[in-house]
């Protein structure tokens, strides 16, 4: 019996349908991602995991029970961060870290806390509110304050999705080596293919909507640990980015579009740079006569 | 000419400047009329609104208010700083009552939308309502209270006309908490009770002050009519009292009294509010 299943989970919102038949099973100690385009249904598929959302049909059983109803046994990092603002850092996972090991006594739960603080590197900010914080920061608090009650399972909805690039590398790293040292069982939403490669066992693509599902399983063997320049010069890296991608894009391809808008293109073309800068008025494709090419 | 130096101060000085020669324009105007001998034989007003004093009239006539405003010359006759601290003990407490009641009532109607369908018609007819209007019901109801029942009275009138904004912000504010902080509660499986102080105050805590603020100002607003209409000493209650003395100047500097306290209140629980707006 796998650790956490999902058995045809269907889930529609006022008579639209965003997932159909979803199956899913994940081992102890597993690494899933799950990728997929915005809009089609991860946060709902994440959200019914975490038990925030019922499924219409189908069910979800976590060790051999099925869940009825959100708990601290899965550990859901939001994709909006959702530290409360009117805490600090260490207040928003001091309410947590109480919350859910109510018999410790204070010093236990306060060295609990440091050290998760300490963990994700913001132990010099751990006074500051969320509003003092950087995306990149309010992340990595969410993600301590997610790993401080110790879940079962961590559900990760795209942690990174609203950060810039570098942030987002540094903070793959550091998720990436938490997860391992820690061995949790891990699910982590995304829609970078990248990522999902860099950091996951095994990663399964959602199809698209109405009625999307889960595709087919791409297992990652690469060793581990994965280091992102490393991993863009091996082949088997290369081989599985493009099996995935293929798929999504497959998925895309089997979607109906109807373009009723012409597209207009701006009537203006690239500046000669080798003129000087006075005599240079915007070129416009409907003005210009000829085009001289001159091949040196 | 838009802007220049002091001209926070010097504009609205000039605004008051134009407002006071209106006034003092259109006012009455005391004159002797005299007979041939030079002897007065009657005193008269002239001028467009010849019962209106003047501002030299207002300001000589209430000087001795302002001079010593915590004198107690009598029941009716005390300087208007004591007038206005009675005034202002007795908004205190009917806005205390106003927010222990709105309040909760916000919160049962924010949460509930059953208990919204239930109660939101009733409070829409009962919040357009004046102070002058309820002030009559609270006689009746308290007349058995003995010589206290025009405080009681006045107290219903400020609690009831004062809750309304509270109830509508805070119940405004709980629809507005986002279903993410919500969420966390529930993956963490606070407790009812936790879930109430450690996340739908504090996030509705903005909302709540701007209709605390708001319910101040309509609190001040029903005193004046509560005391005109119990003779209770006070700023309203003076201003009642003056007209009925036929001393019009004393109106006038009630009104500016009252306008000014008022004005001081809101700016102390804007100061407040916008603490409260800052940390969320
Ligand atoms: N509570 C809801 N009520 C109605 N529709 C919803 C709700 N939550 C999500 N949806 C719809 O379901 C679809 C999938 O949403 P979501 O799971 O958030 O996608 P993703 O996380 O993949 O971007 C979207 O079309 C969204 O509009
Ligand atoms: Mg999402």
């Amino acid at each position: 019996m796998a650790f956490l299943d999902l058995q045809n989970v269907s889930k529609s919102f006022g008579g639209h349908s965003v997932l159909t038949n979803v199956n899913l099973s994940i081992r102890e100690g597993e690494f899933v991602a799950i990728v997929g385009y915005s809009g089609q249904g991860k946060t709902t598929l994440i959200s019914m995991i975490a038990g925030l959302l019922k499924p219409d049909s189908g069910t979800v059983t976590l060790d051999g029970t099925p869940i009825t109803g959100p708990g601290p046994d899965r550990g859901l990092v939001f994709q909006n961060y959702s530290l409360l603002p009117w805490l600090t850092v260490y207040e928003n996972i001091a309410l947590a870290v109480e919350q859910v090991f109510p018999q410790w006594d204070a010093p236990t739960r306060q060295a609990h806390v440091d050290k998760y603080i300490a963990m994700v590197k913001l132990s010099h900010a751990k006074d500051r509110l969320p509003k003092q914080l950087s995306g990149g920061m309010r992340q990595r608090v969410s993600v301590a304050r997610t790993l401080a009650i110790q879940p079962r399972i961590l559900l990760l909805d795209e942690p990174l999705g609203a950060l810039d690039a570098l942030t987002r590398a540094t903070l793959q790293d550091e998720i990436g080596g938490i997860c391992q040292s820690e061995g949790k069982t891990v699910i982590l939403i995304t829609n970078s293919v990248d990522e999902a490669l860099l950091l996951a066992d095994r990663i399964i693509p959602l199809t698209i909507g109405p009625g999307a599902t889960l595709g087919e399983t791409v297992p990652v063997n690469l060793a581990r640990p994965r280091n992102r320049t490393e991993l863009n010069h091996d082949p088997e890296f290369k081989r599985l980015r493009a099996q995935v991608t293929n798929q999504l894009l497959s998925f895309n391809s089997t979607r109906q579009t109807t373009l009723t808008r012409k597209l207009i293109l701006p009537d203006i073309l690239p500046e000669d740079l080798d003129k000087p800068r006075v005599h240079r008025p915007p070129r416009r494709l409907s003005e210009e006569k000829s085009e001289n090419v001159t091949i040196a | 000419m838009n802007k220049f130096k002091f001209d926070w101060l010097i504009l609205p000085l000039v605004g008051v400047l134009i407002v006071l020669s209106v006034w003092h324009g259109v006012a009455g105007k005391k004159i002797f009329v005299t007979d041939a001998a030079g002897a007065i034989i009657e005193e008269k007003r002239i001028g467009l609104i010849p019962d209106l004093p003047n501002v030299v009239e207002t300001w000589t006539s209430s000087l001795p208010y302002i001079k010593e405003p915590f004198a107690k010359r009598g029941e009716m006759d005390q300087g208007i700083l004591r007038f206005t601290w009675y005034s202002l003990v007795l908004v205190a407490q009917g806005y205390a009552i106003a927010l222990i009641i709105g309040v909760p009532l916000g919160f049962f109607l924010g949460l509930s939308p059953t208990f919204t369908k239930m109660f939101d018609p009733l409070i829409q007819v009962l919040r357009p309502v004046s102070p002058l209007a309820w002030l009559p019901l609270g006689l009746v109801l308290f007349m058995r209270a003995g010589p206290e029942a025009g405080t009681y009275a006045a107290l219903f009138t400020i609690a009831l006309c004062g809750m309304w904004p509270t109830v509508l912000n805070t119940a405004v504010g709980v629809r507005a908490v986002p279903q993410d902080y919500l969420n966390v509660g529930r993956v963490l499986k606070l407790s009812r009770w936790k879930m109430l102080t450690k996340i739908l105050i504090p996030a509705t805590l903005p909302y709540m002050f701007t209709g605390f603020r708001l319910s101040l100002g309509i609190s001040w607003l029903a005193i004046v009519a509560a005391e005109m209409l119990t003779g209770r000493p006070g700023a309203g209650g003076f201003l009642w009292q003056e007209y009925n003395a036929l001393i019009y100047e004393h109106i006038i500097f009630s009104i500016l009294t009252i306008g000014l306290v008022g004005l001081i209140l809101d700016r102390l629980m804007s100061l407040v509010e916008a603490r409260f707006k800052a940390t969320s």
